[in-house]
C-alpha cells in the first residue's frame, strides 16, 4: 500500500470536517410574551444609497424617537448577495431590506429569514391593511418570512408630442390599438432603417421582461403545484403572437440595429427620454428620472394595454421586502422596527413621499398627505387594480423567469419554428432549472 | 546521523512552511471543500444535504450548460491562438524596429495595464453602432460597420478584438524570448542563404517554443475562466449596465452569444443559490483545465522530441 494514501486520507478527512464545521446549523427562535418590553440595539442592512439612504435615516430617527429603548444601527448599500453570505456565515443583520422579491422563496424555504407569523399573531397585526398583491409576494410555502416595504407598479409611458404629431388622441388601451399606434408613430430613414420607433417590443429591451408584460394577457407562470405553466396557459400564446407580429412588422434585424444605437436605460440617454421610442414600459420610479433628467419632455402615463379590454387598468407589481435573519441578535427589536416601517401608515406615507415609490398599506395609499400628482396617481391605481399581477416566489429565485426569458429571446429572433413544441420544451427547461432550489 | 538528518529536514520544512501553509489554506482546503459541497445540496443558508453524484448527473440535463460550453470552447479555440499569434507577430515587429523601439514597446504594453472592466466598457462604447466612433469612421469610408457587441455573430469576435488590444502582457514575454535567441544563429543562417521566413521558422520558433507552451497553457486556463469581459460587455451592450439583470436580459447578451461557462456557474451559485451544483460545475471546470494542461504539456514534449 502506498505510504502516502493514509496521509492524503487524513488531510481529506480534516478538510471535510472543517468544511462541515463551518456550515450553518438550524436554530429555534422563541418569541417574547405579549406586552414584554423591547430594548437594545438592532442592526438594519439596506441597499439604498445617497438620497434614498438619507430618507431611510429620517424615518429611522422617527422610529427611535417613538422607541427610546431601541437604538438602530443602519448599514446602507448592502445587496442581497452580502446579506445571504452574512446569514450563511452566522453573522446576518437583525433586519435585512432587499430590492427583490425573487429571494423570498429561498429565504422562506431555507429559514434564512424567520417566519413572522408568530409575531404577527402575538401583536394582532391585521395583514388585510396591506395590499393583496404585496401580501402574496412576501410569503412562500405557508411561511410569511417577509413584509412589503414600498412597491413598484409598472405601466406605460408615452410621448405626447410624438402622439400629437402622429395624430393620435390618447394612449392605446388594447394590444391591437398599441400595434396600430406603434406603426403610426414609427418613422423610417430614407434607407429603410428605423429613426423613431413607436414601441420597441423586444423582450430583452429595458423593462420589457415577460414578467412586466404578462398582466397584458393575464398569463400565469406557475401551476398550483409549483410547476411551469407557460406551455399550458393560452394567455402566453396570445402575448407571444402579438409581440411576434409587431417584431416581424419592423423586421427583427432592423429592430436589433436600432436598439443597438440606444443609450443606457438608467442614464439621461434613455431612449424614451430622448424621444427615440414613443411608448415604453416602465415603473413609477421613472417619474423622478424624467423630472431630473428630461424636464422638458411632454409625456403621459397610463396602464399598459391589454388583450382583453376587461383586464385594462392592471399591471405588474413588485417591491422591496424586509425580514429578520435567523441569526438576528435582537429579533424582538428587529420585529418592532419591521412592524413600524411596513405597517405604520404615517411612516409608510413618509417613506413613499421621500423615496417616490408606491406605499403598501391601504391607509397610506388613501392618505391625503401622500404626494400623488396625476401621474403618480395613475401608478397607484394600477397598484390597487384587481387585474394587477406579480411573479410568484420560488425556491430557485428568478430561475423560471430567466429560463423562459431565454426562450422568448430565441422566439423573437425567429429561432423557434413551432411555438407549441417550443413552449413544451420551455416547460421542461423551467421545471428542470426550478429543481435547483429544491 | 539520524538526528542531523531530522534537524536538516526540519530546517527545510521551516523554510517551506510559509508556502506550504499558503497552499494548504488557499488551495487544498478550498478545493476539497468545493469537492465536498459538489456532492451536496447547498444554498449557503441552510445545512448542506448529501446528494452523492446527483449534481454531476444533473449536468446531462442542464439546458444552459451546452450553450455555455460551446461559447467557452469557441473562445478557447479562437481567442488563445489569436492572442499568441498576435503577440509573437508584435514582438517580432518590435524586435526589428530600428528606431523608437522603447517607445512602441511602452505604447503596446500600456493597454494591458487598463483594468478589464474599464477596458470592456470603453470598447463597447467605441464600437457602439450608431453613436460609437468606430462605425462612424467606417461609414465615412463607405463601410456599413457591424453591430459588434450587439450582434450574436460579432459579439465573440469583438471580445477577441478586446483581448488583442490588451495583448501587452503576452507581448513582453515573447519579446524577451525573441530577444534571447542568440544572434549567431541568425548570422549563420544568413551565410547559408536563409530568408526571413526560414529564419523565423527554423530558428525563432523552435527557440521560443517553451514560451509558446507557457502562453498556451495559461491562455487556455484563463479563457476557461473567462468572466469579467463577457459579463460587462453583455450588460453594457444590452443597455442595462446599472441593474445587473439576469441571464435573459444582460448575461450572455445578445442571444446568449457571450454566455460563457463561468457566467452560468456564477448564475447558478449566486443568483439561484444552488451552491452545490455550482461547486460541481467548478470541479468539472478544474478537471477540464487540468486535463487540457496535461495534454498540452505531453504534446509539447512530443513535438520537441523529449520523452513524454
Amino acid at each position: 500500500m502506498n505510504k502516502r494514501i493514509p496521509s492524503a486520507l487524513f488531510a481529506l478527512g480534516t478538510a471535510v470536517l472543517l468544511t462541515t464545521a463551518c456550515t450553518p446549523a438550524p436554530k429555534e427562535t422563541k418569541i417574547a410574551d405579549p406586552g414584554a418590553s423591547v430594548s437594545g440595539t438592532v442592526e438594519l442592512w439596506h441597499f439604498f444609497t445617497e438620497r434614498e439612504a438619507a430618507a431611510i435615516d429620517q424615518v429611522i430617527k422617527d422610529f427611535e424617537a417613538g422607541h427610546p429603548n431601541i437604538k438602530v444601527t443602519v448599514k446602507s448599500g448592502q445587496d442581497d448577495s452580502k446579506v445571504t453570505q452574512a446569514i450563511g456565515a452566522g453573522n446576518g443583520p437583525d433586519v435585512g431590506l432587499s430590492y427583490s422579491t425573487d429571494i423570498v422563496g429561498k429565504f422562506c424555504s431555507s429559514g434564512a429569514w424567520v417566519d413572522l407569523n408568530p409575531y404577527i399573531k402575538r401583536d394582532k397585526v391585521d395583514l388585510n391593511r396591506l395590499n393583496a398583491t404585496t401580501r402574496s409576494y412576501t410569503e412562500f410555502g405557508g411561511k410569511r418570512c417577509a413584509m412589503p416595504f414600498l412597491a413598484d407598479a409598472y405601466g406605460m409611458y408615452y410621448n405626447k408630442d410624438l402622439f400629437a404629431k402622429a395624430g393620435i388622441a390618447g394612449p392605446p388601451k388594447t394590444l391591437d390599438e398599441l400595434t396600430e399606434d406603434a406603426k403610426k408613430l414609427t418613422v423610417k430613414n430614407p434607407d429603410g432603417s428605423l429613426k423613431t420607433v413607436g414601441f420597441l417590443p423586444l423582450y430583452d429591451f429595458y423593462e420589457n421582461a415577460a414578467a412586466h408584460l404578462a398582466p397584458a394577457t393575464g398569463a400565469k407562470w406557475l401551476t398550483d403545484d409549483g410547476k411551469s405553466a407557460v406551455g399550458a396557459d393560452p394567455n402566453w400564446k396570445t402575448l407571444l403572437a402579438w409581440q411576434k407580429n409587431l417584431v416581424d412588422w419592423y423586421g427583427y434585424d432592423k429592430l436589433t440595429k436600432f436598439r443597438a444605437s440606444l443609450g443606457d436605460e438608467f442614464s439621461a440617454d434613455n431612449a424614451f427620454q430622448k424621444g427615440q421610442v414613443a411608448i415604453n414600459v416602465d415603473a413609477e420610479y421613472r417619474l423622478a428620472f424624467l423630472k431630473d433628467q428630461s424636464p422638458n419632455l411632454k409625456y403621459g402615463v397610463a396602464p399598459f394595454p391589454t388583450a382583453d379590454p376587461a383586464r385594462y387598468g392592471g399591471g405588474y407589481i413588485t417591491g422591496n421586502i424586509m425580514g429578520i435573519s435567523k441569526n438576528a441578535k435582537n429579533p424582538e427589536a428587529a420585529w418592532e422596527l419591521i412592524k413600524y416601517l411596513t405597517t405604520n401608515d404615517a411612516a409608510v406615507t413618509k417613506l413613499a413621499n421621500l423615496i417616490k415609490n408606491v406605499p403598501t398599506t391601504q391607509k397610506a395609499i388613501a392618505d391625503p398627505t401622500l404626494n400623488a400628482d396625476a401621474d403618480f396617481k395613475t401608478f397607484i391605481d394600477i397598484f390597487t387594480n384587481p387585474n394587477s399581477m406579480t411573479t410568484p416566489p420560488s425556491a430557485s429565485g428568478p430561475a423560471y423567469q430567466e429560463t423562459f426569458g431565454k426562450f422568448l429571446n430565441d422566439y423573437q429572433a425567429g429561432k423557434v419554428k413551432d411555438v407549441d413544441s417550443g413552449l413544451a420544451d420551455a416547460d421542461k427547461q423551467i421545471n428542470s432549472v426550478m429543481t435547483l432550489g429544491g | 546521523m539520524t538526528a542531523i538528518r531530522v534537524r536538516r529536514n526540519l530546517t527545510i520544512l521551516s523554510f517551506l512552511a510559509p508556502a506550504l501553509i499558503g497552499i494548504a489554506v488557499f488551495f487544498i482546503y478550498p478545493l476539497i471543500s468545493a469537492l465536498y459541497f459538489s456532492l451536496t445540496k447547498f444554498d449557503l443558508l441552510s445545512v448542506p444535504q448529501w446528494v452523492g453524484l446527483a449534481n454531476y448527473k444533473r449536468m446531462a440535463d442542464d439546458p444552459f450548460l451546452l450553450q455555455s460550453v460551446r461559447n467557452t470552447l469557441w473562445m478557447v479555440v479562437v481567442f488563445v491562438p489569436v492572442r499568441i499569434v498576435g503577440a509573437i507577430g508584435l514582438s517580432m515587429l518590435l524586435t526589428n524596429l530600428r528606431r523608437g523601439a522603447s517607445f512602441f514597446r511602452t505604447v503596446f504594453y500600456l493597454p494591458a495595464l487598463v483594468p478589464p472592466v474599464a477596458a470592456t466598457i470603453a470598447f463597447v462604447y467605441l464600437l457602439k453602432p450608431g453613436t460609437g466612433p468606430v462605425n462612424h469612421f467606417l461609414e465615412k469610408i463607405g463601410i456599413d460597420g457591424p453591430l459588434w457587441f450587439n450582434s450574436p455573430a460579432w459579439a465573440k469576435p469583438s471580445l477577441v478584438l478586446l483581448g488583442l488590444w490588451a495583448i501587452g502582457d503576452l507581448m513582453v514575454i515573447f519579446l524577451a524570448a525573441v530577444l534571447g535567441v542568440p544572434e549567431s544563429l541568425y548570422e549563420a543562417a544568413s551565410l547559408d542563404g536563409a530568408n526571413a521566413w526560414h529564419k523565423f521558422r527554423s530558428i525563432t520558433l523552435p527557440s521560443i517554443r517553451p514560451v509558446i507552451l507557457f502562453a498556451a497553457v495559461t491562455g487556455v486556463i484563463y479563457t476557461l475562466q473567462y468572466f469579467d469581459q463577457a459579463a460587462v460587455a453583455g450588460s453594457i451592450a444590452s443597455g442595462q449596465a446599472t441593474t445587473g439583470a439576469g441571464i435573459s436580459q444582460s448575461f450572455g447578451y445578445p442571444e446568449g452569444s457571450t454566455f460563457t461557462y463561468p457566467l452560468w456557474l456564477y448564475t447558478v451559485g449566486f443568483r439561484y443559490n444552488a451552491l452545490g451544483y455550482a461547486n460541481a460545475l467548478a470541479i468539472a471546470l478544474f478537471v477540464v483545465a487540468f486535463v487540457v494542461t496535461l495534454i498540452l504539456l505531453r504534446r509539447a514534449k512530443a513535438f520537441s522530441g523529449e520523452e513524454s
